[in-house]
């Protein structure tokens, strides 16, 4: 498994508990749209994700971040920073 | 044509419907006569006053008045100008002199809003490549204070000191850093732990700004606030507040012991770009703040009202934003707007005026009616308000 692909299995696991319209989570999948999530639920999750792999998701960021795909990319990212 | 309004229209048909139903609307009451701190008249009827944020009742205190009288008559209606250019009255130096007399701190700047002190302040000292970390309940001037210095935003869990730790943690130890924390948060009218937090900011070498508008002249000894109350307000960096609620007039400020804070006087735009406040206004506030260093009395009796409204209203039914009485604010919690906007309507007709909070001012969704207190009302009134809520709640099916 890629470093991505690991990643991207890390976000899936840790959005599963927050998936209860249990939306496919393709890259494409977006947050609010497909998994219909607001904003509380989306401040929970970031910190989930943000306690996972010790990064910092700023709310400027967050706002770029629209897809599972896109977010994959950005913890990537913060990581290897 | 693209309507540039017609991104409202969800907002639009919302209100539709909730008005269609025949409820008054609940952002648009007018008093037609104030009588006094805790009185006017709405739609031709004696109404007590709830939700007003005057917790300590200056708005028509002798010394108060006879202050804005005489500046009025001797500095005229208007400065029609920048407190950097035309602007700066001796007034303006009296009340900035007062402000540190009352915080006993070396530097106090007075602007023309509370929301200004908070935009002008926090987009000043925080700018592109610098984070703000805050309360995810922050108020709306803060969060418009990040986005206009373009700062990095850094938002964590509402009062949790563990969260603020874990972020502050994992930033950059050069990084210029500023937290950003409320006294008393206005919506559910909870105190932060600011003992543990500053402690932390201090730790990671994060500078703090407290703004103290709901606990001013009301929390700690001498009414400077939460910080005072918890005995961190020396390492607090810098203090906003507000002159539009315990000071009962218009205005806002940042007090700071820091070396170079008067600096900020040539570089914080909402404050340089702006006319500054009327003489009359800065009369009534400086006399007002030198009142409110003395008024531990008052202190006392606002908590005896705050106190005894929240039982009361747990003891009628109602559920409550807090476990027990925090500050000057009780928020009573309701289902919807449907049930907010009737209860509110209920109060109103039974001569009551509150607060009716929603999203986005709200956290969380929540819907909610906001009670605050003030040093002035006696204790028949709190009794009254009691009879209201207990009358109105019933009559809408809300207890």
């Amino acid at each position: 498994m890629s470093n991505r692909e690991a990643t991207q299995a890390k976000i899936h696991e840790l959005i599963t508990p927050f998936n209860v319209k249990d939306a496919q989570l393709s890259d494409d999948a977006t947050f609010m749209g497909d998994l219909e999530w607001d904003s509380l639920t989306v401040m929970d999750f970031v910190a989930a994700i943000e306690d996972e792999f010790d990064i910092i998701i700023t709310m400027n960021m967050q706002a770029e971040i629209e897809t599972v795909g896109q977010l994959v990319d950005a913890v990537e990212k913060l990581q290897d920073s | 044509m693209t309507d540039l309004l017609s991104k409202f229209d969800p907002l639009i048909n919302e209100r539709e419907t909730l008005l269609s139903t025949g409820v008054r609307d609940p952002f648009a009451l007018v008093m037609e006569q104030v009588k006094s701190p805790t009185v006017a008249i709405c739609n031709g009827k004696e109404t007590i006053l709830l939700g007003t944020y005057n917790y300590m009742g200056m708005t028509f205190d002798d010394d108060v008045l006879a202050a804005g009288h005489e500046a009025l008559d001797n500095f005229g209606a208007g400065t029609t100008g920048s407190r950097v250019l035309n602007g700066t009255y001796q007034g303006h130096k009296e009340v900035e002199q007062a402000l540190k007399d009352f915080y006993a701190m070396d530097h106090a700047m007075v602007f023309s809003t509370g929301y200004q002190a908070n935009l002008g302040v926090i987009a000043t000292l925080a700018g592109k490549d610098d984070y703000v970390i805050l309360d995810i309940d922050s108020h709306a001037s803060i969060y418009d204070g990040c986005a206009m210095g373009n700062a990095q935003i850094v938002a964590f869990r509402h009062n949790d000191i563990e969260a603020l730790e874990k972020r502050l943690k994992r930033l950059p130890e050069e990084a210029g850093k500023l937290v950003v924390l409320e006294g008393v948060y206005s919506m559910l009218g909870d105190v932060a732990p600011l003992k543990e937090m500053v402690a932390i900011c201090k730790k990671y070498g994060a500078m703090v700004l407290v703004d103290e508008a709901h606990s001013m002249g009301f929390i700690g000894e001498n009414g400077r606030g939460v910080c005072e109350e918890q005995g961190v307000i020396d390492d607090v960096d810098f203090i906003i507040g507000t002159f539009s609620k315990s000071v009962g007039t218009v205005g806002g400020f940042c007090v700071s012991n820091h070396p170079k804070f008067d600096i900020m006087r040539l570089v914080c735009r909402p404050y340089v770009f702006t006319a500054s406040l009327p003489p009359a206004v800065v009369a009534t506030s400086a006399a007002s703040i030198r009142k409110l260093m003395h008024s531990g009395n008052k202190r006392a009796h606002l908590w005896e009202n705050s106190k005894r409204l929240h039982l009361g209203l747990r003891e009628i039914g109602y559920t409550l934003g807090t476990p027990e009485a925090q500050s000057g604010i009780i928020a009573v919690m309701v289902e919807d707007m449907m049930q907010g906007a009737l209860l509110w309507q209920a109060l109103l007709e039974n001569g009551l005026y509150v607060n009716l909070a929603r999203p986005p001012a709200t956290p969380q969704g929540m819907t909610l009616l906001r009670c605050s207190l003030c040093a002035e009302h006696t204790s028949e009134q709190v009794g009254e308000i009691l009879e209201i809520f207990e009358k109105s709640g019933k009559q809408v099916g809300a207890i």
